[in-house]
């Protein structure tokens, strides 16, 4: 570094220089901001799939796009939204936090890091690649159209020409790859890194759920991975695992994508869960209610989701005990989830609540997801699954768990930790107006999208006949779309005018009590100058009130 | 499963903190061992459902001496990484060389055997469900030997050159743990696609 003349590089060497730095970082702070920004694009462009389905399904036999381009993009909505918004953001932000609030300096492996996040880029950028391998953009050019979990014997070849299939699985694979690269990473530095005085019993809720949030990828992302590599051989080299001609049975892959499929979205679930966890407690001014209950209820969910995976195939004619089975597992998934709600609910109680941003986003969670859970419920009970399944009923429940649960939970993640990720704080202004605004966006779209299901409107048309009834509903539907953009635009506009214009925060903006608001905002690249030790499960309350700290009780 | 991993590695090192290599190693064979899983499942699913033949019965041979060269592997490799601790180079770069030879033999052994399926008995993947789910399955356990005989290679020129020492041997024990996993996965398929599938 000491050089008897300094020359002052060149404004573009500097720039660039940025640029090469975020390319090769292995930094977990700046993958985790890696992940959660490119997690925003697809969410902007999954956002505007969406709307132009919405245009489409306004009003009946309207002709906005074709019945081809429709197919196009509701396959690439849902995949984009699950494997290339909701995992990559929740991976990021664990990515950024669990070091941070387990005292360590870096994850277990940095280089590995920045491979999963790298595979899981490229996975998305190749999917999207798919729109200019063929045909017209104005029909969706060359995109899968199979749906986002492709059943079988759709996506052979017979029945899907071309390559949007072949783009499907491949960027699956890969991203499949840097998920589980990125679940190793996680289990391996909360269980290797901690600092000292951590125990297990001490972690930070957070670091437990990505936990058992890692340990599901490894065991339901490599069924995916399995299921994928069959696809590509009966695609490529003529095999038969799902060609029913030669005596393969396409239930097989239903199976398949189920074991991966259900629980992906406890996968999706779980770090939701765990932002609420750390925010509640912050803004009650409690200690989180039931710390070994929450853990034990995480794990639990864990397990049992891995066995409850045929409730999405009720409608396939499975023999009645196999019905009865999963209709059975289904149900005990609703207990340790219950143990949850109760347990936050319980945190509130006798706090003194702060109606902050991240709070009101948080509390929106707790009633979305409820009515999320409670329709699921409905659904999993299998006659009742019978009526509905493929309609729009089930349409509206898994976003009322995704958007209303865990895009709900992801914003209120945004104004908790932006301060710490940036240094500023986002406007609480413009966040109160982005959380009402898209309330009102998410209730008008979502509660009304259940009723053209239970009157059975199928999922996955491109229009319908007028005089069927469902006209108005789909209408209100489309108008929600209106309200969540503007929240979204609000959101957006918060984001880039705070970071450069907004109030300083500080070390600690909410007076929180875990270890990522020890060190500065942003925490610079080593993290903690002194590694810290801990005593209890709020080391900073004990910092803070060293007459009264935590451990005495704990 | 993870939490026997857990339990595992925790005895493995009682008093000084986890290994995250070992860990990390453990969650790749979790995650590994899903993937066979899957398609062991397919496999047994599709037993006796081909439509038209050949069948197992008709043209599969029980790979005996492969088998034995792969199973015994596990143990030159466990010598192997025991010498390396002790700090015994030469003892250690001989049994390391008869793990890659061992390991070498078994996947020629299943090239040898797909070569006479494809070229003189005309079974392909693309034949009958048998083929379809025989090729995956044991080709899927053949790649996994094959990545682990590169990363053997690479251990064996890097020892040759002197650049694998004793304070290595951790390193060395986490790549043994795919390799005894790899032995493992054998035990299964051998006994699925060789023995109840015949």
């Amino acid at each position: 570094m000491a050089t008897d003349s300094i020359t002052l590089p060149s404004p573009r060497a500097e720039s660039r220089s940025v640029v090469l730095d975020w390319l090769c970082t292995v930094d977990h702070k700046k993958i985790g901001i890696m992940y959660i920004v490119y997690a925003l694009i697809f969410l902007v462009i999954m956002g505007c799939e969406a709307i132009l389905m919405r245009i489409q399904l306004a009003r009946p036999e309207l002709h906005f796009m074709t019945a081809a381009a429709f197919n196009r993009l509701f396959t690439m909505h849902g995949t984009t939204g699950i494997f290339f918004v909701a995992m990559p953001i929740l991976i990021g932000f664990g990515n950024y936090l669990v070091p941070l609030m387990i005292g360590a300096r870096d994850m277990a492996f940095p280089r590995l890091n920045a491979f999963s996040f790298w595979m899981t880029a490229f996975g998305g950028i190749f999917l999207y690649a798919s729109f200019f391998a063929g045909g017209s953009l104005l029909q969706g050019g060359g995109a899968p159209a199979v749906g986002w979990f492709a059943y079988a014997p759709l996506t052979s070849p017979a029945f899907s020409p071309g390559h949007g299939t072949d783009f499907w699985i491949l960027s699956l694979l890969v991203a499949g790859v840097g998920s589980i690269g990125a679940a190793v990473n996680f289990v391996a530095t909360i269980l290797c890194m901690r600092c000292p005085g951590m125990t297990l019993g001490k972690m930070p809720l957070l670091a437990w759920m990505n936990l058992v949030t890692a340990g599901m990828i490894l065991v339901a992302i490599s069924p995916l991975t399995a299921a994928q590599l069959m696809l590509m051989a009966d695609r490529f080299l003529g095999s038969h695992f799902f060609d029913p001609a030669a005596g393969g049975q396409p239930v097989l892959w239903m199976h398949f994508f189920w074991i991966f499929g259900h629980p992906e979205v406890y996968i999706l679930v779980i770090p939701a869960f765990a932002f609420i966890s750390e925010i509640l407690p912050v803004f009650s001014r409690k200690a989180i209610f039931g710390y070994p209950a929450m853990v034990a209820a995480t794990t639990g969910i864990g397990f049992v989701s891995l066995g409850v995976w045929a409730h999405h195939m009720f409608a396939v004619g499975m023999p009645s005990y196999g019905n009865a089975f999963f209709v059975l597992t289904t149900m005990v998934v609703a207990v340790p989830t219950g143990i949850k709600i109760f347990n936050w609910l319980a945190t509130l109680w006798g706090g003194k609540i702060r109606f902050a941003t991240p709070m009101l986003f948080c509390l929106a969670f707790l009633f979305q997801f409820l009515i999320g859970g409670l329709t699921g419920i409905m659904l999993a009970t299998a006659p009742f699954d019978w009526q509905l399944t493929n309609s729009y009923f089930v349409v509206a429940h898994f976003h009322y768990i995704i958007v209303g649960g865990i895009l709900f939970g992801i914003f209120g993640a945004f104004y908790y930790w932006f301060p710490k990720m940036t240094g500023r704080m986002l406007s609480e202004k413009l966040g109160k107006w982005h959380f009402w605004i898209m309330v009102i966006g998410f209730h008008l779209t979502f509660d009304f999208m259940h009723v053209p299901g239970l009157l059975g409107m199928p999922r996955r048309i491109y229009t319908y006949q007028a005089g069927r009834g469902w006209g108005v509903w789909n209408m209100i539907t489309s108008i929600g779309v209106i309200f969540q953009v503007a929240a979204i635009l609000i959101f957006v506009y918060n984001m880039v005018h705070s970071y450069f214009k907004g109030a300083v925060a500080g070390n600690d903006p909410w007076d929180a009590w875990t270890l990522e608001w020890a060190t500065t905002s942003p925490p610079p690249d080593y993290n903690f100058s002194t590694v810290p030790t801990v005593r209890s499960r709020r080391p900073l309350w004990d910092i803070k009130h060293p007459e009264d700290p935590d451990w005495k009780y704990e | 499963m993870s939490a026997t991993s857990v339990n595992v590695a925790a005895e493995a090192t009682e008093s000084q903190p986890l290994s995250r290599g070992r860990v990390g190693m453990w969650c790749l064979i979790i995650a590994e061992s899903a993937i066979f899983l899957i398609f062991v499942v397919a496999y047994i699913f599709y037993m006796g459902k081909s439509l038209d033949g050949p069948t197992p019965a008709q043209i599969l041979t029980v790979p005996v001496i492969t088998t034995i060269c792969l199973l015994s592997s596990s143990f030159t490799m466990h010598w192997a990484t025991g010498a390396l601790r002790e700090g015994k180079q030469l003892l250690f770069r001989v049994f390391w060389f008869i793990t890659l030879a061992l390991g070498a033999t078994f996947l020629i052994g299943t090239l040898r055997e797909w070569h006479r399926f494809i070229y003189k008995e005309n079974f392909t993947i693309s034949t009958n469900l048998f083929g379809t789910t025989f090729y995956s399955l044991v080709g899927l356990h053949a790649s996994h030997v094959a990545i682990g005989l590169i990363a053997l290679s690479t251990v064996m020129v890097l020892a040759l050159f002197g650049k694998v020492k004793q304070e290595h041997h951790e390193r060395c024990e986490v790549l043994a743990m795919y390799w005894h996993f790899v032995d493992a996965i054998w035990v299964v398929v051998f006994t699925i696609v060789y023995g109840l599938g015949r």
